[in-house]
């Protein structure tokens, strides 16, 4: 690895935030982000998604361990980490009073860009993500998805090599989600960005990131590219939901034989198979020959949640909680704030 | 790579300014409201210029220092409840990404405050001599009035800031509100100190600030020149500034935590 792409990276060892109270929002976690990576942080809410940001930006001071992003500590070097990255924090923080091109002003300005380049460059921004109709619109007239792209815009505004975006898409339409995420994935493959993204929505990391860390009570409890976390809980799951009924029991009685039961919706029945998809054919046969006839048929791949559920014993979409604190709630504990 | 600070407060007053001009209810109370009140006090009050001892002979003259004040208080609210939006909102975090000097954003927010403090000065000067008011110190004291109107905007301003960045929400902000204008109330703001005939009011009055604010404006109409009550109405605002500045300064080094 070059000095150059050591530099775009991310390095965490044992990090740890408490606060008061002896909540423990992030407990000693550890990983590692290559150059040019898009990295998937993935957790329900309150699993210490946000702390973690908060500290890597440097805008929340660690209570323990030690993060270099960009090749400077955290704690050390914060001004060094702040030029280095670009952060578009939970909830896009605008002020409705100004438009698109105004925030880009202001922005321009304090990130120290020369006068004659900030104009440009704002409005090169908002064109990119596809605001220059409405960049003399107030900010608070504009839609969700709008707000997210300024604010993507405004993480941009001095070509960093690291952005943070902490749930960029939470509340956003589909159509916003997929554009974002399109325009993420151009900033990793053709400007070579490195991509720090956290989220709770499986699809989006599974869509998005190259590699994906899953968080869950302040411990990554998984780590690896999606397809191999998903490869690790192995076997896909067949659900089936017989067209009587009362047949449910004999159902259950044939799917059996091919392997054990798993998590079902309401009325179906499902099976993780022992051979995975070379079962289908003989599955199919077998319910013939006990004349049972189907209403609903569906091989499930292991999903993230799957991969979740194996790690904790709980699905992600019900794993919630509301311990993590948003904002930082004291002192921190032996380090300078 | 950073911005020179006058840059930088260049950019956060001109922030300060546009949402106070595109929020009409920032704009329009510091205006109308002072110059309402002096109207009522004017038109309710004038016989008190027939008691014996009273200053002048003209109410209006006695008054106009009340705008002044109260257009203060205003500019108060306005520094306040925009720093603490920008708590609620996040928008300080994202400040504290950018290589910006915690000082640009109080100093920026201040100047963009006393922009408006100004036009409404101006404004309560202009409405002043038209309805026939008569400033003995002549034009420097003119000048005078307006610096001094400034300097108590820019001490309730950062007394202001100080309450917004330290509770973060703009309802406590506006919950001051009426501490002041209480404050205002008790103060000689109707009736000379010595000219007050309950004692409990007149004490409160003499230990109450504002009491010094309004007499320093007052003297100048009035009187001409007061050096010592203008030295006291300085003193005080200044003391105001000093407060607010240092309160807001150390507020805002915890709200704008970063390594």
């Amino acid at each position: 690895m070059s000095t150059e792409q050591r530099d775009n990276g991310i390095e965490v060892e044992g990090l740890e935030r408490e606060f008061k109270g002896g909540v423990l929002a992030v407990d000693g976690i550890d990983l590692r982000v290559s150059p040019g990576e898009i990295y998937g942080f993935l957790g329900p809410n309150g699993a210490g998604k946000s702390t973690t940001v908060l500290m890597l930006t440097t805008l929340l001071p660690p209570t323990g361990g030690r993060a270099r992003v960009a090749g400077f500590d955290v704690v050390r070097d914060g001004s060094q980490v702040r030029s280095a990255i670009g952060a578009a924090l939970q909830e896009a923080a605008l002020d409705p009073l100004l438009t698109g091109r105004e925030h880009m002003r202001l922005q321009t300005t304090l990130q120290g860009l020369p006068k004659a380049r900030r104009r440009p460059r704002g409005d090169e921004l908002l064109a990119r993500v596809g605001l220059a109709d409405a960049a003399d619109r107030k900010v608070g007239g504009y839609s969700g998805g709008m707000k997210r792209r300024l604010d993507l815009a405004l993480a941009l505004v001095h070509d960093p090599r690291i952005l943070f975006l902490d749930e960029p898409t939470t509340g956003l339409d589909p159509q916003s989600r997929a554009d974002l995420w399109q325009e993420v994935a151009r900033l990793a493959r053709e400007d070579g960005v490195t991509v720090f993204l956290t989220t709770q929505y499986l699809e989006e990391a599974d869509v998005l990131a190259d590699r994906v860390g899953i968080i869950d009570q302040g411990r990554i409890v998984a780590e690896g590219t999606p397809e191999a976390l998903k490869a690790e809980i192995g076997r896909p799951a067949l659900e089936v939901v017989p067209c009587d009924p009362a047949r449910s029991d004999a159902l259950a009685e044939v799917l059996g034989r091919f392997g054990v039961a798993a998590p079902a919706a309401p009325g179906a029945v499902a099976v993780r198979l022992d051979h995975g998809a070379d079962d289908l054919a003989a599955v199919v046969r077998a319910l013939d020959a006990e004349d049972l006839r189907m209403e609903h048929f569906q091989l499930h791949a292991p999903s993230l949640d799957d991969v979740f559920l194996a790690k904790t014993g709980r699905k992600l979409e019900s794993a919630g909680d509301a311990d993590e604190p948003e904002q930082p709630v004291g002192e921190p504990v032996g380090a300078d704030a | 790579m950073s911005s020179p600070l006058g840059a930088q407060v260049g950019q956060m007053a001109r922030r300060s300014i546009l949402q106070t001009l595109r929020q009409p209810a920032l704009v329009v109370p510091p205006v109308f409201f002072p110059l309402a009140l002096l109207a009522v006090n004017v038109g309710g009050l004038d016989a008190a210029t027939r008691l014996p001892g009273f200053p002048t002979d003209s109410y209006l003259d006695f008054a106009i220092a009340i705008a002044f004040v109260q257009g203060a208080l205003f500019a108060m609210i306005n520094a306040g409840s925009g720093l603490a939006r920008d708590v609620e909102t996040g928008f300080l975090k994202r400040l504290a990404l950018t290589p910006m000097q915690r000082s640009a954003l109080l100093v920026g927010n201040l100047a963009g405050v006393l922009v408006v403090a100004l036009a409404s000065a101006l404004i309560y000067l202009a409405v002043g001599f038209a309805a026939g008011l008569d400033v003995q110190a002549g034009a420097g004291g003119v000048v005078v009035i307006v610096a001094l109107s400034m300097s108590i905007a820019l001490g309730f301003a950062a007394l202001g800031a100080l309450v917004g960045l330290q509770a973060g929400s703009s309802e406590a902000v506006q919950g001051f509100f009426p501490l002041f204008f209480v404050l205002l109330f008790l103060s000689s703001m109707s009736l000379p100190r010595d000219l007050i005939e309950q004692d409990w009011f007149r004490t409160v009055a003499t230990y109450n600030p504002i009491s010094y604010l309004l007499e320093g404006i007052r003297s100048l109409v009035i009187a001409g020149w007061d050096p010592e009550a203008l030295a006291l109405a300085f003193g005080f605002s200044a003391l105001f500034v000093a407060v607010g500045v240092l309160g807001a300064t150390r507020a805002l080094r915890t709200r704008l935590v970063r390594t």
